[in-house]
């Protein structure tokens, strides 16, 4: 059943990132993108990861679009125009796409079992419940503290210098937007 | 567990959006596939933590937030660009060109 609703998202998400990256009109696109970005977030909370799913809707097709939709709207772009790069690019990009899918789809193959035993090289010792405590670690935490709370311990112990350095590059890039949008730069 | 497909999904996803990135020259829609890359490591890394605990999850959130700076400063700069040449057309955007 996870199985069923897992491939249907995931081609709900690829067919909106295709329409995304074709339409002509930016409106069109940034619609698509947040489909697409929704229907990633659902498949985040199939992959267990509850809190991360919901941060998605919030964070990146609630604010994130918002801004993109925003700033669309007051250039006044919301028109098709004819944007695609001449052939050349054209060849370029498929091969770069080709070798991306060389490289990258044979990654579908993987299984814990192998992954186990490439990190311990020692079949005796290359058991996935073993090798992965920290699976095991994180689901009991997640039944402890919730989907919420078992991500704030590690985001306040061990992550909390980088947690504080992020605070500084939000008060930069606000910084940094307001002077950039300014009438005289 | 699923790891393997969505792998495989976020490989997808990704290509998607370097060839958006590749082939477009509206700066908007650049900046939304890059935002649609950002999304398909995003899975990788949700995937994963499944097997290799919490980081994943945590390195996520980092992401998420990185990512609404840079559009945020980006939006802001392709603003500028606009009121200089009334156009996001990276085709007339070669001011520092030979």
């Amino acid at each position: 059943m996870t199985e069923v609703v897992f491939y249907c998202f995931a081609a709900v998400a690829v067919l909106s990132a295709l329409l995304c990256i074709t339409q002509r009109n930016p409106v069109w696109s940034a619609i698509w993108l947040v489909q697409t970005m929704l229907a990633l977030a659902a498949l985040y909370v199939l992959l267990g990861a509850q809190f991360i799913g919901a941060i998605q809707v919030l964070v990146y097709a609630g604010a994130v679009m918002v801004l993109f939709l925003f700033v669309i709207m007051l250039l006044n772009l919301g028109h098709a125009t004819s944007d695609l790069r001449a052939w050349p690019v054209w060849v370029i990009t498929l091969g770069f796409i080709a070798v991306l899918a060389v490289e990258l789809l044979p990654l579908m193959n993987y299984s814990s079992e192998r992954m186990a035993y490439e990190m311990t090289r020692d079949p005796k010792l290359s058991d996935p419940a073993v090798v992965f405590q920290a699976a095991h670690a994180a689901q009991q935490a997640a039944v402890a503290q919730g989907a919420a709370g078992s991500i704030a311990g590690p985001l306040f112990g061990t992550y909390l210098a980088p947690f504080e350095i992020t605070s500084v590059l939000l008060l930069a890039a606000l910084v940094g937007a307001v002077v950039l949008a300014k009438r005289r730069v | 567990m699923l790891i393997g497909p969505a792998l495989a999904l976020s490989a997808i996803l990704f290509s998607l959006g370097v060839a958006g990135v590749l082939l477009r020259r509206n700066a908007i829609v650049l900046f939304m596939c890059i935002e649609l890359m950002l999304n398909a490591v995003n899975l990788t890394f949700v995937a994963l933590s499944q097997q290799h605990g919490l980081s994943g999850q945590v390195i996520v959130f980092f992401v998420m937030t990185v990512a609404a700076a840079e559009a945020a400063v980006g939006l802001a700069i392709i603003l500028a660009i606009f009121r200089h040449s009334r156009s996001v057309d990276l085709q007339n955007i070669n001011l520092l060109k030979g």
